[in-house]
């Protein structure tokens, strides 16, 4: 994985350094307005065995009909995704460009006057709560993982569909995206200082050196796993307007 | 006092014949680097630009001391060991912080290369930036406290993530990139990436007593201004992961004591534990169980 990482970062460092930041905007803006119109103007998400991992689990709206239900359960992930380390590293480069990159040069364009930087002291400071967004995110997996579950049983009983493979890597992303977060390492070991003096210590370091093998992975886990759900989506949506059919493999 | 003097000028002289002998045995014929370099003092400055004969393998710092040796006698730089070991020669090589030994000249592909101080600090001369000011931050730290005497008897799983914190040879280019320091200049309310580095190890030695995590975020540390942009891990020449491992761990830490309102109610209830044994120490104490 680090080779691969190395190969990617070679020719990527030698980008102008707005290449970067750039991308990311791109990215994150196009992910922010698909959601919106999917939240806003689809109520449904689900196409036979299968339910779009916006709408999961699905919840009775007390709203107006043109509202979707998915807005009472997004929340949930994107607050996890806006207060996630890798994410606010990724927002504060490219939305506020705070820095946008690490070269003298790029720090040069910062928008804000030294008086006005607070960092992560203001407004930001909320992002601490970033470990309430991630508990919330493990129940939403479980759901997540159920639903994987049914597309693996197509009409009644086991089989493999291109849906169900396209579930099972966008669950597969989704538990490693979240598993590799910095505020569970910290919950599970990081915080201990002496494993060999705690009870269960021994377990609690073995866990912790797990997830930060994971941890190490968490930028790419992010990406992947918002592509994941942008794919499944898509597709389900695909289905739903009769454009493609879901190809049975076995 | 003469044979001194005498001396000491062949033990410098002998410091650079190794390195000239071999560039002139390498030197590729007709091949030059062109080098701009700051020229200046705290005062004000500008760049000047030297060429130099392209050598097999050269670091900017062989090219920095081949125009100190050839043409520009009083161009000042700090180096020592030249095997990215000391930290001195620190210094940011087309603006980003560079250790002059390790950047090879050939990586830069025949554009120009920029040489100028750490930004972040003042500049003495030339290359040359002043850093005591991270000595003056080293010293608020709050030191490795103990009650037990060493030698301490420790255990490898205790001690395994002390060793990445230690492998920092204090260049201080984490802090030049640094944009708090570099463009905020928040050197009097913001420690910087290179002191979270040392709380870290402290604050996660399972021999260590304190508590750190006031200075961190009402103190000296000032860890809130940090807004997590990982340009201290991607200059790092140690490798350190500054951001993973050190402070978002301390940021953590943090969290833990000041915003998170379940650990506060428990700590109202039952009482502080001990990160060390895992024990309730008392409702508002230290790790002593003050």
């Amino acid at each position: 994985m680090a080779s691969i990482t190395a190969a990617i970062k070679k020719p990527i460092q030698r980008l102008p350094w707005w290449v970067g930041p750039i991308t990311v905007t791109a990215v994150l803006t196009g992910f922010g307005i698909y959601t919106m119109v999917a939240v806003l103007f689809f109520d449904r998400g689900e196409y036979a065995n299968y339910l779009s991992p916006f709408y999961s689990p699905p919840v009775n709206s007390p709203l107006p009909a043109w509202l979707s239900p998915a807005i009472f359960v997004l929340w949930l992930p994107l607050g996890f995704r806006a207060t996630c380390y890798y994410y606010r590293k990724a927002y504060y480069r490219a939305f506020f460009w705070d820095p946008p990159a690490c070269s003298s040069k790029a720090q040069q364009r910062e928008p804000r006057s030294t008086e006005n930087y607070r960092g992560e002291r203001n407004l930001f400071v909320w992002n601490n709560i970033h470990r309430y967004f991630m508990y919330g995110s493990f129940v939403l997996l479980i759901f997540l993982t159920i639903d994987t579950v049914r597309a693996f049983l197509p009409e009644g009983s086991f089989g493999i569909t291109l849906g169900s493979l396209i579930f099972l890597v966008n669950v597969t992303l989704l538990w490693s995206y979240s598993l590799s977060c910095h505020s569970l390492r910290h919950i599970v070991g990081g915080r201990v200082d002496c494993y060999s003096c705690v009870t269960g210590g021994n377990a609690r370091r073995k866990a912790y050196s797990w997830l930060s093998v994971l941890n190490q992975n968490h930028a790419l886990f992010a990406w992947l796993s918002l592509f994941s759900l942008l794919i499944t989506d898509i597709y389900i949506r695909l289905l739903l307007a009769g454009a493609v059919t879901d190809l049975r493999i076995l | 006092m003469e044979e001194q003097e005498a001396q000491q000028k062949d033990m410098a002289s002998k410091a650079h014949a190794d390195v000239h002998a071999d560039e002139e045995d390498a030197a590729r014929e007709g091949e030059s680097y062109k080098l701009r370099i700051f020229r200046g003092d705290a005062e004000g400055g500008r760049e000047v630009e030297y060429e130099i004969p392209a050598v097999e393998g050269m670091v900017v710092l062989d090219a920095i001391l081949y125009i100190q040796a050839h043409q520009a006698g009083d161009l000042a730089v700090r180096w020592n060991c030249k095997a990215a070991h000391c930290g001195s020669c620190s210094a940011e090589i087309n603006g980003k912080p560079k250790l002059l030994c390790k950047a090879r000249v050939e990586e830069y592909g025949g554009q120009d290369i920029r040489v100028h101080p750490m930004r972040a600090f003042p500049v003495i001369k030339d290359l040359v930036s002043d850093v005591s000011w991270n000595y003056e931050v080293a010293r608020s730290t709050i030191p490795f406290t103990t009650d037990e005497q060493a030698p301490f008897e420790m255990y490898e799983e205790d001690v395994e993530r002390l060793y990445e914190p230690k492998k920092c040879i204090e260049c201080f280019m984490c802090q030049d990139v640094c944009h708090v320091l570099r463009t905020h200049q928040k050197h009097e309310e913001f420690a910087g990436p290179r002191f979270f580095v040392r709380n870290q190890w402290l604050e996660m030695h399972p021999k260590d007593t304190e508590r750190r995590v006031e200075y961190l975020k009402e103190g000296r540390g000032g860890i809130g201004y940090c807004n997590i942009t990982k340009c201290c891990t991607e200059v790092c020449p140690a490798g350190i992961h500054i951001t993973d491992n050190s402070i978002i761990p301390l940021k953590e830490r943090v969290a833990d004591e000041y915003y998170d309102p379940a650990k506060w109610l428990m700590r109202k209830i039952r009482g502080r534990r001990s990160p060390k044994t895992g024990q309730i120490i008392g409702r508002n104490g230290n790790r002593n169980g003050g």
